[in-house]
């Protein structure tokens, strides 16, 4: 009989072993979530146990023979291959760049789009059009707009501006192609940056504003001394969002410079050694290493996080 | 506001919602494969939508009658899938000619593009043979690849052995491993110097460049002569993107230099003076005789800047031949083909390319695919791809047929060529990781960084890739 008829009756009879109503509901909450946990169990833990797993052999594909364990080989070769360390210098930069250029451009476009005008849900709705469109296409887009050739960017500046005497090549020139890819980061994830930032510009309630106009606070003070402090928990989670997202980098790399050294990012070097190579134990090394540097961003951010709630 | 409209609005949305669901439905539930007629358009337009050149959807001939199709019948109504050209004229081809293999056999093919890029094919083919899948049953092998895919591949000695005995002996032994013939020849490829007739003329000079250094100064000369013109011409177009295409283009700048293969015998040879000479020539056309736009092409967008008449030298493998020469091409009857140039003292070269045919031992239906082969690489088949296509035979008899010389002019200057294999012998299924390794630290050369430590890079990781 685990439920009894009568709960007074077995509280009375067995009080001291009878769990109290918290350690209850607490193994209830756990027995909720426990078809949560078995398939993230199954779809995450696994994987990546076998990720660390693998990156501590030589699997490869095609081979015939079997994989053996070599130890932390591949982190020895690892830590001393400047192609590696390039890609992490190269996602790094990329990430503090866009993430700060979205930040900025995200939070202009929130305060615009916050502000009452005629026409302001069909501007909302026009604003998410750059995150709706898949990035493999996005990417693929851009790359014919900056075609040294036919790209529509070189037409404008070289013919009909006439701000530069002679055809740009954005994604060959390794001047520019740098920020080539960023700006198309940029473009594209501004609108969810904004979109975060939306949220939180709704949430500050609008009395704090009438109290500033009447104590006679100027535009900018009502912006430094209010929007800014009451935004930060939003501004906050957006970063992190974003951060994360920027380590990861894949496709936009991919489509506009496949295996290019020195335009790859940790995620494309993990996938051409994965794929291309088929170098399973080695890539796996380098998507631990990808794992435990992301870790660290998030780490930061918590640390950051933990000291703003407190 | 009137309770009636809002419930009105209501009804409206739910409506809507309702149709967008069954439309929903209605899609998925359309399980019917895509017209094949337009598959290969449709994926092709990642490259074409942009740059489609004038002339090439234009296949005239009728392709030949299939020659196997008593045999083949008895597979009709078979299903087959057939990873093939994914660009340009070869895709055409495939095209009209699996149109006349359905006709005349009653298998079904479907044509599936295998991606542009030789690199990204390789790993799709090895993840399906990792898979053991019958997704694949007729696939395009490039010349380097039936050493690493044989235990995959059906041994074809049997069926198609007699007909192998026609192709070119070298090339059926780089297709036979371990005594099985794992894949049948269907066209042979090397670099070649293209370079426009009429400029060269009006610039003054008789004959086309011998030496690296003479097509150096002829691109410069007429690039600052046209350019008054048209402000985006170009000296001297090749393929600069870090993937397969690199590789082949830096071994024919390496070789000419008398730098040798970068693997010789087994031992890793790139990292020599003449290597790093020919490097560093490379990096000077970047943004002199060639765009800096150029460390991003591929065959295609060579030739389409070179057929566009925006380029005066261009090389390429020999499809771009009959592409030049296609109806509506702005450069028709305006250029040639001959062997790219060399150091003085040293021979011109050329990378062996090249593909083949092959059928996947995972394949459910092994006999109608290998009457696909049968037809595709017949004589009368490579005749058509020849006259066609500029696609070079691997039978002798028809290299030699009346035809097929007057399509293909450049051959008769193919014996001044050295060809140069990549090296796949000594990599076996590494290729593809030494190939990535030689052509990133070539791309690494072509963005500025020193040929000599770069090449050292190359060294230190084709070591580790041979292990």
């Amino acid at each position: 009989m685990s439920m009894p008829a009568n709960p007074a009756a077995t509280s009375a009879a067995a009080p001291p072993d009878h769990p109290s109503l918290d350690a209850r509901r607490q193994r209830r909450a756990w027995l909720f979530l426990l078809p949560t946990l078995a398939v993230v169990a199954f779809i995450a833990l696994y994987p990546l146990a076998q990720t660390f797993y693998l990156s501590f052999t030589n699997a490869r594909l095609g081979t015939g023979e079997p994989a053996s364990i070599i130890g932390a080989q591949n982190y020895v070769d690892l830590v001393q291959d400047s192609y590696f360390l390039d890609a992490v210098l190269l996602t790094v930069l990329f990430t503090v760049v866009t993430v700060l250029g979205e930040l900025a451009l995200g939070l202009g476009v929130a305060l615009v789009v916050n502000s009452r005008f005629k026409g302001r849900s069909a501007v909302r709705a026009a604003m998410l059009i750059p995150w709706a469109i898949p990035t493999v296409i996005s990417a693929q887009m851009w790359k014919w707009m900056y075609n040294d050739v036919y790209g529509v960017f070189n037409d404008l500046l070289v013919n009909q501006l006439g701000v530069l005497d002679r055809n740009v090549a954005f994604v060959a020139d390794p001047a520019v192609s740098f920020w080539a890819v960023a700006l198309i980061d940029v473009w594209k994830t501004t609108p969810f940056m904004a979109l975060l930032l939306l949220a939180g510009l709704q949430l500050i309630p609008h009395d704090l504003y009438e109290a500033a106009r009447v104590d006679g606070a100027t535009a900018l003070q009502q912006f430094t001394r209010i929007t800014l402090p009451l935004l930060r928990p939003s501004m906050l989670v957006a970063l992190i969002f974003r951060t994360l997202d920027a380590l990861r980098v894949f496709d936009v790399f991919f489509v506009m410079f496949g295996n290019r050294p020195d335009m790859q990012t940790m995620a494309t070097y993990a996938q051409q050694t994965l794929v291309s190579v088929s170098n399973i134990g080695y890539g796996s090394a380098i998507s631990v290493a990808l794992f435990l540097i992301i870790a660290v961003f998030i780490m930061i951010y918590l640390a950051v996080f933990r000291a703003e709630e407190a | 506001m009137d309770p009636t409209r809002q419930h009105d609005r209501r009804a409206w949305r739910t409506a809507a919602l309702f149709l967008f669901v069954v439309g929903l439905c209605a899609c998925r539930g359309d399980k019917s494969p895509p017209a094949r007629e337009n598959r290969p358009g449709a994926a092709a337009t990642t490259a074409a939508a942009v740059s489609e050149a004038p002339g090439e959807k234009a296949i005239k001939a009728q392709p030949p009658a299939v020659p196997n199709a008593a045999e083949a019948k008895r597979y009709a109504g078979s299903k087959l899938k057939y990873y093939s050209e994914p660009v340009g004229v070869g895709a055409e081809l495939d095209r009209v000619m699996i149109q006349q293999f359905q006709k005349d056999t009653g298998i079904e093919v479907t044509i599936i593009p295998r991606p542009k890029d030789a690199t990204e094919t390789y790993s799709v083919y090895q993840r399906l043979f990792q898979a053991q899948s019958g997704d694949i049953d007729v696939m395009m092998l490039d010349v380097i690849w039936p050493g690493a895919f044989a235990p995959n591949l059906v041994d074809l000695s049997e069926k198609l052995g007699e007909a192998a005995k026609q192709h070119i002996e070298s090339i059926v032994q780089n297709n036979t491993v371990d005594g099985k013939l794992v894949a049948m020849p269907w066209f042979t490829d090397f670099g070649l110097l293209y370079y426009r007739t009429d400029l060269l003329e009006k610039y003054g000079y008789q004959k086309p460049p011998e030496t690296w250094d003479e097509l150096e100064q002829m691109a410069k000369k007429i690039q600052d002569g046209e350019r008054a013109a048209s402000p985006n011409f170009l000296g001297f177009v090749w393929q600069g993107k870090a993937y397969e295409g690199l590789t082949c283009n830096a071994l024919e700048w390496i070789a000419s230099h008398g730098g040798g293969a970068i693997i010789q015998e087994g031992k890793i040879t790139v990292n020599n003076p003449e290597a790093q000479k020919a490097l560093a020539r490379a990096r000077g056309w970047v943004g002199s005789i060639s765009s800096a736009g150029v460390t991003s092409y591929e065959e295609e967008d060579a030739r389409n800047a070179f057929q566009g008449g925006n380029a005066a030298f261009m090389r390429n493998w020999p499809y771009a031949y009959a592409a030049g020469n296609a109806e509506r091409s702005p450069i028709k009857g305006k250029f040639a083909a001959g062997p790219l140039p060399h150091e003085p003292g040293q021979k011109s070269a050329g990378t062996i390319g090249g593909w083949q045919l092959a059928v996947s031992k995972f394949s459910p239906n092994k006999d109608a695919a290998i009457e696909l082969v049968r037809y595709m690489t017949s004589p009368e088949a490579q005749r058509f791809r020849a006259t066609s296509g500029s696609f070079l035979p691997t039978i002798r008899s028809v290299q030699q047929d009346p035809e097929v010389v007057k399509s293909l002019p450049f051959l008769a200057s193919a014996k001044d060529i050295a060809l140069v294999p990549r090296p796949s012998n000594s990599t076996g299924a590494r290729y593809n990781e030494a190939s990535i390794a030689f052509f990133q630290g070539v791309s690494q050369v072509l963005q500025g960084k020193d040929p000599k430590e770069a090449l050292g890079q190359v060294e230190q990781r084709l070591t580790r890739a041979l292990r």
